[in-house]
């Protein structure tokens, strides 16, 4: 009886590692998790793009669950979030932007053609602050609440299925607190 | 032969190129600056160190590591400020805690359970 147990033991470990690994094949590596989630934002003063006289800073995203997108005109996948981003906007979603190692003018070309779904747009030309906010690749969207504390970090296109998965759930146990 | 000059001149102006981009006081600075590119993974091209990489957000980090190298930051400073923005997973050897036990003693403890079957079962049946 005891024998039989560890002969049949090696069986068991593999088939454990087998689930184990297989497991493994089928995430992404691209996808790392946020070390930023549950962090305030971190400090940022970044010219406006309409009027780089103003700042974007922490403040202006306070008193309400927003949401701050990074994006470029370079990157290619973020007019694909585009559409989705503007419908959200539509239904009174406050999504802010944070333009990442762009340059201003063809940003603005950018918007004219894509359409801008943003309150404000930041302009991070150095992308010190992305590195701030561990930003590692555009489109990069995070989960803002009303105290301006990171609650969730999307990498790569926003879409309806992420949105519904992701972040509803969220945003709805977030209306629920003070 | 002329593969072999224009091999040695490849290498001979990618490091006058390093230095001339990265200046730096001591030669102490420039091997903790050099060493800890090798240690830092471009999260772009995860299998590349940031030594290696031309993504842009590795070049960036390479002139962050830089800046905070000729500040006289120490190695541990700007490992702390890299991981609380990018994770462990920016670092090629993952620091030992709670969540990588399994990575670090994994092999080991495999191994000794292996020796514990066998004895169990092989060396249990010669005697029998």
């Amino acid at each position: 009886m005891k024998l039989t147990f560890w002969r049949l033991l090696p069986v068991i470990v593999f088939a454990f590692l087998v689930v184990f690994f297989w497991r493994g094949l089928s995430l992404d590596p691209q996808k790392l998790p946020s070390v930023q989630v549950g962090q305030p934002l971190p400090e940022f003063k970044l010219p406006i793009l309409k009027d780089q006289t103003k700042n974007l800073t922490p403040a202006n995203l306070r008193g309400k669950i927003s949401l701050l997108n990074v994006w470029a005109s370079w990157c290619s996948a973020c007019i694909e979030e585009q559409v989705f981003l503007i419908q959200l906007a539509q239904q009174g979603m406050p999504i802010y932007g944070l333009n990442y190692k762009d340059d201003s003018a063809k940003a603005a070309q950018w918007l004219v053609q894509w359409g801008n779904p943003y309150r404000l747009i930041g302009t991070d030309k150095t992308g010190k602050v992305a590195i701030d906010l561990g930003v590692y690749g555009a489109p990069e969207t995070f989960l803002i609440d009303k105290h301006g504390i990171i609650r969730f970090r999307h990498v790569g296109v926003l879409d309806e299925k992420s949105w519904t998965q992701d972040f509803i759930p969220q945003i709805e146990s977030l209306q629920g607190q003070p | 032969m002329r593969l072999l000059l224009l091999s040695f001149l490849l290498i001979v102006t990618s490091f006058s190129y390093a230095n001339s981009r990265y200046p730096l006081d001591t030669p102490r600075q420039e091997a903790q600056f050099s060493h800890l590119l090798k240690e830092l993974r471009c999260l772009v091209c995860q299998n590349q160190d940031l030594a290696d990489s031309n993504a842009g957000l590795a070049n960036d980090l390479r002139d962050q590591v830089y800046d905070m190298v000729k500040e006289g930051k120490s190695d541990n400073e700007i490992i702390n400020y890299l991981t609380a923005r990018y994770g462990d997973f920016i670092l090629f050897n993952p620091p030992v805690k709670a969540l990588t036990a399994l990575l670090w003693f994994g092999p080991a403890l495999f191994l000794l359970l292996g020796f514990i079957i066998f004895w169990r079962t092989c060396l249990k049946r010669t005697i029998i």
